[in-house]
């Protein structure tokens, strides 16, 4: 097999809601190795396990947690980025409701090692199981002393409380998130100064996705060293991998970095939906690039995604088969966000509107190669001025279709000009 | 020190400049539109945005800091794609009928779109027609030419702390508007007019009333006098030459006589009334348990500050009518009187370095027939700017005109009501004589001059020390106003102006206003101050002798009818009113 489950390892051994069959499986051990070590030494191991953020960023976690104990202050925040907006991924859904405890335990082992005071779960305002089931856990959590005042008799102090947006996609993004915490409407600061220096409430702040969070635990566990021989040299660990379209076995699955997306559709997916040819595949979500079923082989580590001018590795793989035509796919992608850009920033507020209407002229094969022109540097100059990841990432599909699907922007275009010239 | 080049020049600059800064200080232009000088960094527009060798992305210049070494191209064909691309997508979504636009040829999308040469949008308009919101006396928001840079945001949240422009909405449907697509008259606007002053285009404007005082001049029933507010002599030379901080009273008198008004009065003449009556107040309170501190009643922005956010303090407020209502008042009872003519037929226009002044004079308390207002029009200083345009004056050949006889002859206190602090100091030098009754040895009271929030200073009178201060912007008005409210202020006497500068930073003054150009008019204002032969109000020998032939005593029965008025508590501010003419 290629799974490997090192983060979903209780998956279906305990009760979610029962903290007791959480410890009852080493949960919150390595928490309390956490406590008997120096802070700089966890920070060391988790430098040595090469951590990198699993939200789809790749930022390493250590930078991350140097940068918060580096700041002094009384207060500094701790925040479980869990806004899982981005269509495909459902990974952190699936982590929070079959095993809360472990986000739990490694925000812990974070904010020990960086002194933090206060930490925010953010969860989608659709995931009311997975808002109730956050909630519970912490309380649970409370009730027996891990989180509290001097928590198992240390001196250290650390609260979780859960916040949810109204649902908007671009409160995932870690400053709409952070205004969304203060009650403001989800819209993004101008950076710097970065959320370590200056956060919720203007306080420093270190924010990862909950999946990452998940892994600290693990590596305090097993050491940052052994942690690191998982996956690839740069890629290392295990990674959430969510299957979704036209495949038959849709699903979470965890794999090592280094495992080619082709495997995991055909040995974990069962392959393409019954009869039908594999076209397509969009990596990391809406916001990922589109490439070709001959690209199939790649490996599933940072580098290799990095390569698409997208940092994409949310973890989202979904199948898109012969049935459906790429400019369908694109329209989809650009109308969602549309409809999910904050409209601070110009690129993205503007931009989303023109390409919808581009695209649109090649749903109606009315495209000309000016449209063809037009389409390519407006998806370009918003990926490369938009002021937040929104819009910096939306146009990577439309820059990825255009790198493999050219073809069929052509044939549309060739399509319009034979019947404008009556030869159809 | 941080060294890195930009165009290949290499450049030393301190640390933290921003790389737009730091291309200021070197003379390379980098073209920006949603950045204004004093106001946050938005990074909205992504106009500024510029090259750093070995990015993959590019940075927007107004908030990115260098890092030595680094080599930052403005220029290249990357990035002039770009601020194309994005200027492009601006004007997809605009009502780019420009030629009809107030803001034509003094626009800034318009010079950017000239700048960057463009000469067809490749983007299709997206633009839809929304209901324009003129539903008050003063201002005219005009959502179809809003580029959402925000500034008008920050300056109403920031600066003066109102809140009353918000995002609505998101994505493509975004807009800048009160909240939930109200109009500006149900929310606590003050029609300061400082979203206007800021507005890089056409969509907040104030209320055109040129056309009103056209039709006037030109109607033969009416004698059509002018006064001039203290502010706008050193401002009006910018609308028209561009230059900054000139004092331009003479030609600017000779402007408007060849306009066609019979009169040309100062304001600065009821400016000193003002200081006399509110000079008295202010002694009758301290000496008779009055109700202190006192506040100043000049400023109508603050005005309706106060009346909408604490209307507890209401009655610490000067009853004072502010000098262009004074001005209006005498205008339509003393002066008709010596001219012998019916007041109806007397027209007075104000030219006044804000748009809250048009609010102001179509309150129901400024009209001494309860009918006719007291003061008819008010033209901001860019209006009149306009009308001088409009009729094809040679500014710069006209020859300098004294002010007419009996509202003609000011003082330097006067002349310095237009920068903040100076109507506090004003004041002083005739309260600090007459109370004393010993001449005042240093008539400057320097430490309430200049631009910063809340100055203050301490002054004996009649044995006492007081503690007095000059606050401006509306945040800071709400500081004091606390204090006042919660018991714990501890001055005598406080003047607020709404604007920040006071009236020469004022909402209706020329575009490109910043803390630079306000402190040149500032400075400017001093310096007539400093020239003026009488410095003190109660000098002025035509308030001697208007007090000795008409008003009679300071704070006596006539000042009290014409010169002083109430206030009251209210929830917003108010819609046009149904008499407007």
């Amino acid at each position: 097999m290629i799974e490997q489950k090192v983060i979903t390892k209780r998956i279906g051994h305990i009760n979610p809601l029962s903290i007791e069959d959480f410890i009852s499986l080493d949960g919150y051990a390595a928490f309390k190795k956490a406590l008997s070590m120096n802070r700089m030494e966890v920070i060391e191991q988790v430098e040595k396990a090469y951590l990198r953020g699993r939200g789809g960023a790749g930022f390493p976690a250590a930078v991350k947690m140097i940068g918060l104990a580096k700041e002094s202050g009384p207060v500094k925040y701790i925040i479980g980025n869990a806004d899982e907006g981005e269509p495909g991924n459902f990974k952190d859904r699936y982590l929070m409701e079959n095993d809360p405890h472990q986000i739990i335990e490694g925000m812990l082992i974070v904010a020990y090692a960086t002194r933090a005071t206060h930490g925010y779960i953010y969860i989608r305002g659709e995931y009311d199981l997975c808002i109730s089931t956050m909630k519970w856990s912490i309380e649970q959590a409370t009730k027996h002393g891990f989180l509290g005042k001097n928590i198992m008799g240390s001196d250290f102090s650390f609260t979780i409380e859960v916040r949810s947006g109204a649902g908007a996609y671009v409160c995932g993004e870690e400053f709409a998130l952070i205004e969304s915490i203060e009650g403001k409407p989800g819209r993004t600061r101008v950076k710097p100064p970065f959320p370590t220096s200056r956060g919720v409430f203007n306080k420093p702040t270190l924010i990862n996705n909950v999946e990452t969070f998940a892994n600290i635990p693990v590596i305090i566990s097993m050491g940052g060293a052994a942690y690191a021989k998982v996956g690839t040299a740069t890629s290392t660990g295990t990674k959430l991998i969510c299957l979704s379209g036209n495949v038959k076995n849709k699903g979470v699955f965890e794999i090592p970095f280094g495992v080619s997306i082709r495997s995991v559709i055909n040995e974990l997916g069962g392959g393409a939906a019954k009869g039908h040819k594999l076209k397509m595949v969009q990596l990391g979500g809406a916001c990922g690039p589109i490439i070709p079923e001959l690209m199939l082989d790649m490996a599933i580590d940072y580098e290799r995604f990095e390569e698409f001018e997208s940092k994409t590795g949310a973890g989202a793989i979904i199948v898109i088969d012969e049935r459906f035509n790429i400019f369908e796919i694109l329209m989809k992608v650009a109308l969602f966000f549309s409809h999910e850009s904050c409209g601070k920033c110009v690129p993205c507020r503007e931009g989303h509107i023109q390409l919808i209407i581009i695209i649109q002229k090649f749903i109606d094969r009315k495209a000309t190669s000016q449209d063809l022109i037009s389409l390519e540097s407006l998806a370009r100059v918003m990926h490369q001025t938009s002021l937040c990841g929104l819009g910096q990432t939306s146009p990577t599909a439309i820059i990825s279709a255009l790198r493999y699907f050219r073809d069929d922007f052509i044939d549309c275009i060739e399509f319009h000009e034979c019947e404008e010239n009556g030869q159809l | 020190m941080i060294t890195f080049k930009i165009n290949n020049i290499e450049l030393t600059v301190p640390d933290n400049t921003t790389i737009l800064n730091a291309a200021m200080l070197n003379n390379i232009k980098i073209p920006t539109l949603c950045y204004y000088p004093d106001l946050k960094i938005k990074s909205d527009c992504r106009i500024c945005s510029v090259e750093i060798v070995g990015q993959k992305g590019l940075v927007t210049a107004c908030s990115t800091i260098p890092r030595t070494g680094m080599s930052i191209f403005t220029n290249s064909p990357r990035v002039l794609n770009a601020r194309k691309t994005i200027l492009e997508l601006i004007l997809a979504n605009h009502d780019a009928n420009c030629t009809a636009c107030a803001k034509n040829m003094n626009c800034e999308l318009q010079n950017l779109a000239n700048t960057l040469s463009i000469d067809k949008n490749r983007f299709e308009s997206v633009w839809h027609p929304m209901p324009i919101d003129d539903d008050n006396i003063a201002l005219v928001r005009n959502p179809n030419r809003c580029i959402k840079c925000g500034r008008c945001i920050d300056v109403c949240k920031n600066v003066q702390g109102i809140n009353v422009l918000e995002i609505m909405g998101r994505g493509h449907n975004m807009t800048i508007s009160p909240a939930y697509g109200r109009y500006l008259s149900d929310e606590f606007c003050t029609f300061c007019g400082q979203c206007a002053s800021v507005c890089p285009v056409g969509a907040i404007l104030e209320k055109d009333d040129t056309e009103l005082v056209w039709k006037a001049l030109h109607d033969p029933e009416m004698r059509v006098i002018v006064q001039v507010a203290p502010a706008v002599r050193v401002s009006l030379g910018e609308v028209i030459t561009g230059k900054v901080g000139e004092i331009v009273t003479g030609k600017l008198v000779s402007a408007l006589k060849l306009l066609g008004f019979h009169s040309v009065f100062d304001t600065d003449f009821t400016a000193d009334l003002t200081i006399i009556e509110e000079g008295y107040e202010l002694i009758d309170r301290i000496q008779n348990g009055g109700v202190l501190p006192m506040m100043t009643s000049c400023c109508p922005g603050w005005i309706s500050y106060a009346e909408q956010h604490f209307p507890d303090i209401l009655p610490h407020i000067s009853s004072c009518k502010s000098p262009q209502q004074m001005f209006g008042a005498l205008a339509k009872s003393y002066y008709a009187e010596a001219q012998n003519i019916d007041p109806k037929h007397v027209f007075v226009v104000s030219v006044m370095p804000c748009t809250a002044k048009k609010y102001e004079a179509k309150r129901p308390e400024m009209k001494l027939d309860g009918e006719h207002p007291d003061v008819d029009v008010v033209l901001t200083t860019r209006e009149l700017g306009k009308m001088i345009k409009q009729m094809g004056i040679d500014f710069a050949a006209l020859p300098e005109t004294p002010f007419d006889a009996p509202f003609g002859i000011t003082t330097g206190a006067a002349a310095i009501f237009g920068a903040t602090g100076g109507v506090l100091e004003a004041a002083l030098r005739t309260v600090y004589e007459k109370v004393n009754n010993k001449p005042l040895e240093h008539l400057d009271f320097v430490s309430v001059r200049g631009l910063e929030g809340i100055k203050e200073a301490t002054v004996t009178v009649g044995g006492a020390t007081i503690k007095v201060a000059a606050v401006h912007t509306l945040a800071n008005a709400k500081i004091v106003a606390e204090q006042v409210k919660n018991g714990t202020s501890p001055y005598t006497f406080i003047e607020v102006m709404c604007c920040p500068g006071g009236c020469i930073g004022g909402g209706g003054q020329p575009y490109g206003t910043t803390n630079k150009t306000r402190q040149e008019r500032i400075d400017s204002t001093y310096r007539v101050d400093a020239t003026m032969k009488i410095r003190k109000s109660h000098e002025n020998p035509t308030i001697i002798a208007l007090y000795e032939n008409y008003l009679g005593k300071p704070l006596g029965h006539k000042p009290h009818h014409l010169l002083h008025t109430h206030y009251h508590a209210r929830k917003k501010s108010e819609k046009k009113s149904s008499d407007h003419h």
